[in-house]
């Protein structure tokens, strides 16, 4: 399977099962195209026709042309085998999956009331809660008596928001790393948090121990403030920008994220993008809302072209201002072609309810942070472990093979089969599809393979 | 190749062979917490 796209000026094309990026002119995009399917002389044809006007279009040059693509095509590299189908299966049978990632919410409370909050302005449509060091601590033993011989272990500490339990995250640090020499594992923890309680304290703290930290910033005042507030209605805009320019600062060549969230209401988030930037940051991820269809933030089939067109401004603004020398990175358009995951993660999913699994403050299991406190995906508990196996076996199977919409699509090698609770929410099964966000993600991952081609050409 | 340029990418075929060991990111323990990709994740397998 082949995909071929122009964009910015740029004519690509995908090999699916190898990987192969190809960067090519109009005629060998077109030869490409009929290359599988017509008689070669037709093509030849074909291409005098269309193309024999130009000085550099002879009957040899095509030829020549025709003999790179077989080339290509015996390489590997061009319409390559389905390297999968032989394993699949097998793969998936054979292995059990240990666990290595843990979103802990430590905060089912939050010091904000954002309207468009996917956890219900913290608490999950449940009770108000924090997490107990106790609760923490078994999850992380859990969590090491699970990982089987893996060494990195990733933990998340969200929310809610998790600075308003933040003695309990700096304990459970602490507790992590004497288990680290022990059981001879490294673990990685992540901070997602809105600002509103970040200090110098807690900075230093995240600059010793956070290998990540994810920022909740929704880009232009008016835009952040509309959603954004407090209990009193009031826009978080202010408190936080201060708060988090202090922190990056700080932050030196550590990771972080400014993370945004668009909506209906800001179909032309780009600018939002180039406003974070603006303000110093640069390293931005931005999200379409995940929400039901009748809220009046939530995104509709009208907005999809003006998001494709968003998405293609900021590709070629990033590529405008690194030429420049202000460079800003996007997460979506992190692409590593070369040094990317191997064939085993991108058929596997994303890894909810296997070797990922959220933590509610009282410990109970669910397969990813939003399935916390849907009855029907509760997994068991961090002191008896995984009771409802059904469930666990389910996601293992949830990938790339179990969607038959994902064996006909391009980018499934990109995603490993999507967002499983996107999955849910829009279809109602984890293998289902959820449309809208399938079509923002092919077009996110053209505009970074465009980006990549740009680079080296 | 006069016509086609080439990027420099990670055989897959090769891959299946000396992939899947596991050390890799969560694709959703980063940035995102809302959608899922994994073309931006790095491998961490030294032998690969």
């Amino acid at each position: 399977m082949i995909h071929q796209y122009k964009l910015n000026g740029y004519n690509i094309v995908l090999d699916i099962y190898s990987g192969s990026v190809h960067l090519v002119d109009e005629v060998a995009y077109d030869m490409i195209a009929l290359f599988e399917n017509t008689d070669h002389e037709e093509i030849i044809s074909q291409m005098l026709a269309r193309y024999g006007h130009m000085e550099d279009v002879t009957e040899q040059e095509l030829r020549d042309c025709l003999e790179d693509i077989q080339a290509l095509k015996d390489g590997g590299k061009l319409f390559s085998e389905d390297l999968w189908k032989d394993v699949e299966q097998a793969a998936f049978q054979a292995t059990k999956p240990v666990l290595k990632a843990m979103c802990l919410h430590v905060a089912h409370t939050c010091n904000l009331n954002c309207n468009y909050c996917f956890a219900s302005q913290g608490n999950y449509q449940g009770d108000r809660g924090l997490m107990s060091f106790e609760v923490g601590k078994q999850a992380l033993d859990f969590l090491v008596a699970n990982s089987g011989t893996r060494v990195n272990l990733e933990v998340d500490f969200f929310g809610g928001e998790p600075l308003m339990n933040w003695d309990v995250v700096k304990e459970l640090v602490q507790y992590a790393r004497t288990l680290e020499p022990i059981h001879h594992k490294n673990f990685r923890f992540t901070l997602t948090t809105n600002g509103m309680l970040l200090d110098d304290e807690v900075t230093e703290f995240c600059n010793k121990e956070m290998h990540n930290v994810v920022l909740s910033l929704d880009g232009r005042k008016e835009v952040h403030d509309r959603l954004r507030k407090n209990f009193a209605g009031q826009g978080s805009y202010d408190i936080i920008v201060p708060k988090f320019k202090r922190f990056v600062e700080q932050r030196g060549d550590k990771e972080y994220y400014m993370r945004g969230t668009f909506t209906h209401d800001n179909v032309d988030f780009t600018n939002d993008i180039f406003h974070m930037a603006d303000l110093g940051f640069t390293e931005l991820s931005m999200e379409p809302v995940v929400s039901p269809p009748d809220e009046p933030w939530a995104l509709n089939q009208e907005d999809l072209p003006k998001l494709f067109e968003q998405y293609e401004i900021l590709a070629k603004e990033m590529i405008k201002r690194e030429k420049e020398g202000r460079p800003f990175t996007f997460y979506h358009y992190m692409i590593d072609l070369s040094g990317g995951p191997c064939l085993h993660k991108r058929m596997s999913g994303c890894g909810s309810g296997t070797e990922y699994l959220a933590v509610t403050p009282w410990g109970e299991l669910f397969p990813c942070h939003q399935f916390v406190n849907d009855p029907a995906y509760s997994m068991g508990n961090v002191w008896d472990g995984v009771k409802n196996t059904e469930l666990g076996e389910k996601f293992h199977r949830c990938n790339v093979v179990a969607n038959p919409d994902c064996r006909e699509c391009w980018a499934r090698l990109y995603c490993a089969g999507g967002c499983a609770a996107n999955s849910y929410h829009a279809s109602g099964d984890i293998n289902g599809t959820y449309e809208y966000g399938c079509e923002l993600f092919k077009k996110r991952m053209e505009c970074a393979i465009m980006i990549k081609a740009a680079q080296q050409n | 190749m006069k016509r086609i340029k080439t990027l420099e990418t990670r055989d897959l075929a090769k891959s299946l062979k000396t992939g899947g060991c596991g050390e890799c990111q969560t694709s959703c323990q980063s940035a995102c917490k809302t959608s899922c990709g994994l073309a931006n994740q790095q491998c961490e397998n030294s032998n690969r």
